[in-house]
C-alpha cells in the first residue's frame, strides 16, 4: 500500500476517509491523548534547554527535527506493518503532531529578528526546514530499506 | 499546574487540527496540503496574538504551549513535502515550503500587530 500524502488525514485513502464511522470518538480520543503526551514532551524539552532572546532556539529545533524523523519511520510502519486502526491517530496525529510545532517556530524566528540577531533568525529558519525535511525523508528511506 | 494547562490545551488543539484538515480536504480535491497550511497559519496568528498582548503565564501555557503547539505541526508539514516530491509534484513541494514559512510568519506578525493595536 502507498503512504498517504498527508499523515494526519488523507481523504484519498479509503480507510482514513471512513475512520470516523460508526463513531468518531475513538479516533478523536486517541488523537487528544497522543497530543497531550507529545505536547508535554515538547514542554519538557523547552524547559530543559532554554535559549536567551536572540539565541538559537535549540529546543524547538531538536523537537521539530526529531519529530520529523519519527513521522517518517512511523508512516512506513503503519502503512506496511502495524495496521491497527488507532495507531496513526494516536502516534502520528496525536503524539508527533502535538510534539512538533509550527507556531513556536515562526515566533522564534520573529523574536530572533526583533532581538537584532538576523543571522540567527535566518540560520534557524533555513536550518530547521532543511534538517526537518531530510529527517522525514531519512526516516522513511531507512525504515523502507529495513523492511525490504 | 502548568503541566495540566499544557495538557488541557493540547487535548483540544490536536483533535482540532485533525478535524480542520479533514473539513478542508472535503472541500477540494487537490494534493496540495491546504489543511495543514491553514492550521499552521491559524496557530501562528493566535500565538502571535498571545505573545503580543502579552498574556499571563498560565494562559500562555494553556493556549500557547498547549493549544497552539498541538494545533500546529512540523512533522505533518515536512512529511507532506517529502511525499509531494516522491509523487513528482516538485512544484507543490517547493510551494508548500515557501508558502508555509511566509504565511506562518505573516500570520504571526499580524497577530502581534493586532495585539499591539488593542
Amino acid at each position: 500500500m502507498r503512504e498517504p500524502i498527508d499523515p494526519d488525514i488523507d481523504l484519498h485513502v479509503p480507510a482514513e476517509r471512513a475512520e470516523l464511522s460508526p463513531s468518531p470518538y475513538p479516533v478523536l480520543a486517541a488523537i487528544a491523548a497522543g497530543g497531550v503526551l507529545g505536547a508535554l514532551a515538547r514542554y519538557g524539552v523547552a524547559t530543559a534547554i532554554p535559549h536567551p532572546p536572540g539565541g538559537f532556539p535549540w529546543s524547538t529545533f531538536l523537537v521539530n527535527v526529531s519529530g520529523c524523523l519519527l513521522i517518517g519511520i512511523l508512516m512506513v510502519l503503519v502503512t506496511e506493518v502495524w495496521t491497527g486502526r488507532l495507531l496513526r491517530p494516536f502516534l502520528g496525529v496525536g503524539v508527533l503532531g502535538g510534539y512538533t510545532t509550527f507556531s513556536t517556530y515562526v515566533l522564534d524566528i520573529h523574536q530572533a529578528m526583533t532581538a537584532g540577531s538576523a543571522h540567527v533568525a535566518l540560520a534557524y529558519l533555513a536550518g530547521t526546514l532543511v534538517a526537518a525535511v531530510l529527517a522525514a525523508w531519512a526516516g522513511m528511506a531507512v525504515t523502507s530499506w529495513v523492511l525490504r | 499546574m502548568t503541566v495540566l494547562l499544557v495538557a488541557l490545551g493540547a487535548a483540544v488543539g490536536a483533535p482540532l487540527r485533525y478535524l480542520t484538515d479533514r473539513y478542508i480536504q472535503s472541500r477540494h480535491d487537490s494534493v496540495f496540503p491546504w489543511g495543514t497550511l491553514t492550521v499552521n497559519a491559524a496557530g501562528s496568528f493566535v500565538l502571535g496574538l498571545l505573545v503580543g498582548l502579552p498574556v499571563p503565564g498560565p494562559v500562555s501555557a494553556l493556549l500557547g504551549t498547549g493549544f497552539c503547539g498541538a494545533l500546529t505541526t512540523y512533522s505533518t508539514f515536512s512529511y507532506e513535502t517529502v511525499r509531494l516530491v516522491q509523487e513528482g509534484s516538485r512544484g507543490y513541494a517547493a510551494a508548500n515550503l515557501g508558502a508555509s514559512v511566509l504565511i506562518g510568519l505573516g500570520a504571526a506578525t499580524l497577530g502581534l500587530m493586532v495585539a499591539q493595536a488593542v
